[in-house]
């Protein structure tokens, strides 16, 4: 027990300010604002890899880790599409996962938001399209906004899901 | 009876440890396969490959992993319309999986009676068979429904869970079936490929200089490995030899890679068992390291850090600096998480005893890599078949003997200790000298492979060459193949609770057995 406190003393707080983006910068406070107004509550976000390397999963589970706390910014991951606003889809859509991922699309509730993460969400990646791959996600379903990179670092989808945020708000 | 292996002819074959390739004929490939079961070798990978165009025929390939060497098997089948091979599942249940991945990209069947699809789930005719070289990869199919029978279990209060392929978390898809009597797990059935991207096909795309990138994609968590196994194949294959800088950064990057995954693998554990703090201290420790990559070597994964001939850029002294003060910080944190985990009386309860894999289960089923040393069997290719630079840095056995969660999780920790003392070896040789030296262009149809110790275990690249600098063919093994079964048995009589967190124990790759 010693041992735990003293770490968690020794620690102390590492969170970092929000990752700026453009068209809104948001800080802590309009980012909250603009979710009461939007949602009436935190923001739901549910993860969907449908045929990635796994590089993605790894940058965005490091969006909860103590220096990016996306969950101090109330924006959680929620373990079920139903209780989802958002959902981040990783990978080029494999045809072995196309149904699984249209499924998962439609049991969200309305309003919801898409992200296609990385290069192979945005279009294929170095997977492109093939007999086993349909490429980007949005061939797929209706993307609202991508994030490209190889994996895309925490900054990145951080701000990616803000301006994903605030463009509905300026809209 | 069984022949000697030994007395195979063989021929040496282009790799970074000492490989051997051995012709064999129809009973010569069951009769080695024999032999090598009982010589106690383990099945590394097995793969197929459309050779009509040059000699009319289907081959088949095993790769076995014996005690001082590996031994590649090549069987090529005569009949060209029905091709065949006998089944080696008899005596290494491993390959079962992967010649149902060989039957579905070729066409080439065993005798094997479980002939459900494995990595066609419907998305193309079961005809069509697209890694043939008559087939264009590009072209698109529809889904067509594809029934697939579970094996089930009857009894009174047996009831089944279906569970994925999309999961509750930030994790890889893939289908778990269990057969439960209230809580209790009577029978786990795995049902992967839902990854598959067809990387075998585009590798006969991809040309010799860029393979690498190719590579490193297959497994994202094990992205070193796999580069560092596909240039070690194709440098075999030109004769390269890398400059001894490159080798010792390429080591590094591998080493961090190992570090990454378990700090991370550390820190879930601790989550699924219900110790929060575990999660967010070792993922700090995580971030810790991933960014200091990126100072070191210009970004967090290292994804394109290797390249055919050596390394993108060298450690500048700054960099090399802010890797030992890294090291200074993450020991004693680690050595304090450790005591906080050992100490924690509901964490220990939950670790141990959870998803035991015997020793023994271990040993018959071909267990590899981390999870076969958790479990008390010895395998580790840094010792086994040290190739360059781990010939010269002695690298240790990690081995624990309880096969259950806590083993798994102390193995990692003994993993992580061993990996710093080696990154400090690493930081010790001589600074900022020539990383990189031109890859000559390969003259067509020759094999090479490469096999490194990834954090997970052994990855496997056997590279041919293809005309004009392509690439006629490269197959591609991750060890979650051989140790994906095992969580079948590691699951047995445990209950549906504790599913999560075994699983977490293995964390096997989906995307790399998918392919
Ligand atoms: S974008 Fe890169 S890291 Fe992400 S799934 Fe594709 S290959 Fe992997």
């Amino acid at each position: 027990m010693w041992n735990t406190l003293s770490r968690m003393l020794h620690t102390g707080l590492l969170t970092e300010s929000l990752p700026t983006c453009d068209e809104a910068a948001p800080t802590l406070e309009t980012l909250q604002n603009d979710l009461l107004k939007i949602l009436g509550r935190a923001l739901c976000i549910r993860h969907v890899d449908a045929g990635s390397c796994n590089g993605c999963e790894l940058e965005i589970q490091a969006l909860n880790n103590p220096y990016y706390n996306l969950e101090g910014a109330g924006i959680k991951f929620v373990a079920s599409p139903r209780h989802a606003d958002m959902l981040l889809v990783t990978g080029p859509v494999s045809v072995n996962m196309e149904e699984a991922l249209k499924r998962t699309y439609d049991a969200m509730p309305d309003p919801k938001w898409v992200i296609a993460i990385g290069d192979c969400g945005a279009c294929g990646g170095v997977f492109g399209t093939s007999y086993a791959s349909r490429g980007g996600v949005a061939s797929i379903i209706p993307v609202n906004h991508v994030v490209m990179g190889c994996p895309p670092n925490p900054a990145s989808l951080f701000s990616g899901i803000l301006r994903t945020i605030a463009s509905t708000r300026i809209e | 009876m069984a022949t000697n292996f030994m007395e195979l002819q063989s021929a040496s074959l282009p790799a970074n440890v000492p490989c051997k390739l051995a012709r064999v004929d129809r009973q010569q490939w069951l009769q080695t396969a024999e032999a090598l079961r009982q010589s106690n070798a383990r099945i590394l990978a097995l793969w197929g490959a459309d050779d009509r165009d040059r000699d009319g025929s289907f081959h088949i390939y095993a790769a076995y992993l014996l005690p001082d060497s590996v031994l590649v098997v090549e069987h090529c089948m005569e009949d060209a319309s029905t091709p065949s091979y006998p089944s080696l599942a008899v005596f290494f249940p491993a390959a079962s999986r992967m010649q149902r991945a060989v039957f579905d990209l070729l066409g080439i069947a065993t005798d094997e009676s479980d002939t459900r699809g494995w990595l066609r789930h419907g998305g193309w005719s079961e005809t069509l068979f697209p890694l043939r070289r008559d087939v264009d990869g590009k072209h698109q199919y529809p889904v067509a429904s594809a029934p697939y029978p579970f094996v089930s279990v009857e009894g009174d209060g047996v009831h089944e869970i279906a569970v994925g392929p999309v999961h509750a978390g930030t994790i890889e898809p893939g289908h778990f079936r269990f057969s439960v009597v209230g809580e209790k797990v009577l029978r786990l059935e795995e049902r992967l490929g839902y990854t598959h991207k067809g990387i075998a096909k585009l590798f006969e795309n991809a040309s010799q200089q860029n393979g690498h990138r190719l590579a490193a994609r297959i497994s994202g968590d094990s992205a070193v490995a796999f580069s560092w196994a596909y240039c070690a194949a194709l440098e075999a294959i030109t004769e390269t030899v890398c400059p001894a800088r490159a080798i010792l950064l390429r080591a590094l990057a591998l080493e961090h890679e190992r570090l990454a995954n378990h700090l991370g693998d550390l820190g879930a554990l601790g989550n699924d068992a219900g110790f929060a703090f575990g999660l967010t201290h070792f993922s700090r420790l995580k971030e810790d390291l991933l960014r200091a990559n990126a100072a070191a070597f210009g970004a967090r994964y290292l994804l394109d850090y290797l390249i055919p001939g050596g390394v993108t850029v060298d450690l500048t002294a700054d960099a090399r600096c802010r890797l030992l003060n890294l090291y200074d910080a993450l020991e004693p944190s680690v050595t304090q998480m450790r005591s906080i985990y050992d100490e924690h009386a509901g964490l220990q309860d939950r670790f141990r005893e959870a998803g035991r894999l015997e020793r023994a289960t271990a040993e018959e089923l071909g267990a590899i890599g981390l999870v076969a040393r958790a479990s008390g069997v010895a395998c580790d290719l840094r010792v086994d078949h040290p190739w360059p630079p781990y010939d010269t840095l002695a690298p240790k056995m990690i081995l624990q003997s309880g096969g259950d969660v806590a083993a798994r999780v102390q193995a990692r920790f003994d993993e992580i200790f061993e990996s710093l003392r080696i990154c400090r070896a690493l930081l010790a040789g001589p600074p900022m000298a020539e990383i990189q030296t031109p890859v000559p262009i390969a003259a067509a149809n020759l094999l090479g492979i490469g096999l490194i110790e990834g954090w997970r275990g052994p990855v496997m690249i056997a590279l041919k060459t293809g005309s004009g600098g392509g690439i006629r063919s490269c197959h591609a093994h991750d060890p979650s193949w051989q140790n994906w079964p095992l969580l079948e048995y590691a699951i047995l009589g445990n209950i549906v609770p504790d599913f999560p967190l075994i699983n977490k124990s293995f964390n096997l790759s989906y995307s790399g057995q998918d392919g």
